[in-house]
């Protein structure tokens, strides 16, 4: 595998296919579990494993799935994957699994998993199928935790409250002092959406802008353009 | 004709496929399984003895705690719909404490499940939550690895109280005009909380003799 092709799966994994601010997929955990930035990005380290295996088991099985039963071959593939993680999880770091446990079976339902299967995995060697699912999952995780951190300020103005569930000698931090009276909304459902949809707007004002002064650079368009057309997958 | 011989071969052959992969991945799983079956109970069992020793000192009983189980119908008292275990603690013989499973319906989000330690003389030695579905960030301070004061957690303020004490009628959170606190925002999960201890400490005081002296392993009420 060349560079070109590694930068290609990093940058569309973190930023230009990024599976929670472009894709859009798997927005029921996202939702659910980013009320505070420890739970977002713990769910987000268990969905990078479960996407590197899936991506994996996938590559190196696809010569085998017959096109017209992919996707229960895939759902299937997904689900035992997960399941072994949980049981893995839960029988040598049980720590980890009683703050991670309940959020583990909830990666199967997470659409992003399935999508980069088949978009991916399932036409791609098993080297840059696992790196795509590690990247795509890190692009996960970096917007995991800015929402997770966004609600959880807002909400109880608190940062890294439960990281002494993991790392025991680390405390939450208390940004906004003890009387913060706490912004509700934020941690409820709809706190989620209003959060996350300004999260999109400054996704795509960031993009238009620098798409925008490439504009004005009429060379540069030029050059960046091979990098453009590698195939826009989702 | 020959066209649907075609279909039917396809479809064998896939399903044949689809069957294969189950098979190997349920082999997978079931292969997992035995291989993790003895770490995951014996996590069970070391996480269930850490909330019970939260609740009850480890040093004031002597007896196999976990054995000396007797096993319940459903009990509205403690709120147990589908029937649940009261344990007993002894030490050289002696009645020293029950533990008792209890649940509150009318948590923010479902059920909570509690478990108590009553001793002896009616007074509560502690109270956890064994299983809920409140908020994240929210109404999870009820569980104390939650709750973001951990000097004095929540639900520690029911340790030490003897049912004498707190007059049933304002066994309540404060909010409702009773006496125990709860956090603003958040007063549903304590208010279910608060009530479901109250409930069951009194259960556990009128039915101390009966839950003491009844054999080891049966069941109460009497099944008819």
């Amino acid at each position: 595998m060349d560079m070109q092709k590694f930068r290609d799966n990093a940058w569309n994994g973190l930023w230009k296919q990024n599976p929670g601010l472009v894709q859009l997929l798997g927005l029921c955990p996202i939702l659910a579990i980013s009320t505070s930035m420890v739970n977002a990005v713990s769910l987000g380290l268990a969905t990078i494993l479960v996407m590197a295996v899936a991506n994996l088991a996938v590559a190196s099985l696809r010569n085998f799935i017959p096109y017209e039963i992919r996707i229960p071959v895939f759902i299937l593939i997904i689900a035992a994957l997960v399941t072994m993680v949980d049981l893995a999880f839960n029988a040598y770091f049980h720590s980890l699994y009683l703050v991670l446990g309940i959020f583990i079976p909830l990666i199967v339902t997470n659409c992003i998993v399935l999508a980069r299967v088949e978009a991916y995995a399932a036409k791609n060697d098993p080297l840059s199928s696992t790196l795509d699912g590690v990247m795509m999952g890190i692009g996960l995780v970096w917007v995991l935790a800015v929402l997770g951190g966004l609600r959880e300020l807002l909400g109880s103005g608190t940062l890294f409250a439960g990281i002494d569930m993991i790392i025991p000698s680390l405390s939450a931090v208390q940004v906004f002092g003890d009387d913060y009276p706490g912004f509700l909304i934020a941690i409820l459902p709809p706190g989620a959406f209003f959060v996350f949809g300004l999260m999109i707007a400054a996704f795509n004002w960031l993009n238009q802008r620098s798409a925008a002064r490439q504009r004005a650079q009429p060379q540069a368009v030029a050059q960046d353009k091979p990098g453009e057309e590698q195939p826009a997958v989702a | 004709m020959n066209a649907r011989y075609t279909a039917a071969r396809t479809s064998l052959r896939t399903a044949a496929i689809m069957l294969v992969f189950s098979l190997l991945f349920t082999a997978a799983m079931a292969f997992t399984y035995t291989l993790t079956r003895p770490a995951i109970e014996a996590s069970e069992l070391a996480e269930k003895m850490r909330l019970i020793n939260e609740v009850l000192p480890a040093g004031s009983y002597d007896n196999d705690l976990l054995g000396d189980v007797l096993h319940l119908g459903p009990t509205p008292e403690l709120g147990l719909s589908r029937g649940g275990a009261v344990y007993r603690a002894r030490r050289n013989g002696e009645a020293v404490a029950l533990l008792i499973e209890a649940e509150a319906a009318d948590g923010y989000a479902g059920r909570i499940q509690l478990v108590l330690a009553v001793d002896t003389d009616g007074r509560v030695s502690g109270v956890r939550v064994t299983a809920h579905k409140e908020t994240p960030g929210l109404g999870d301070y009820i569980d104390p690895q939650k709750d973001r004061n951990k000097e004095r957690p929540w639900i520690g303020q029911f340790a030490g109280i003897t049912h004498d004490q707190v007059d049933p009628a304002v066994w309540k959170v404060k909010r409702d005009g009773g006496v125990f606190d709860a956090r603003a925002g958040a007063t549903i999960s304590a208010r279910a909380v608060t009530n479901a201890t109250g409930r069951a400490l009194r259960w556990a005081v009128a039915h101390r003799d009966a839950l003491f002296a009844a054999e080891t392993g049966s069941t109460l009420p009497p099944q008819e």
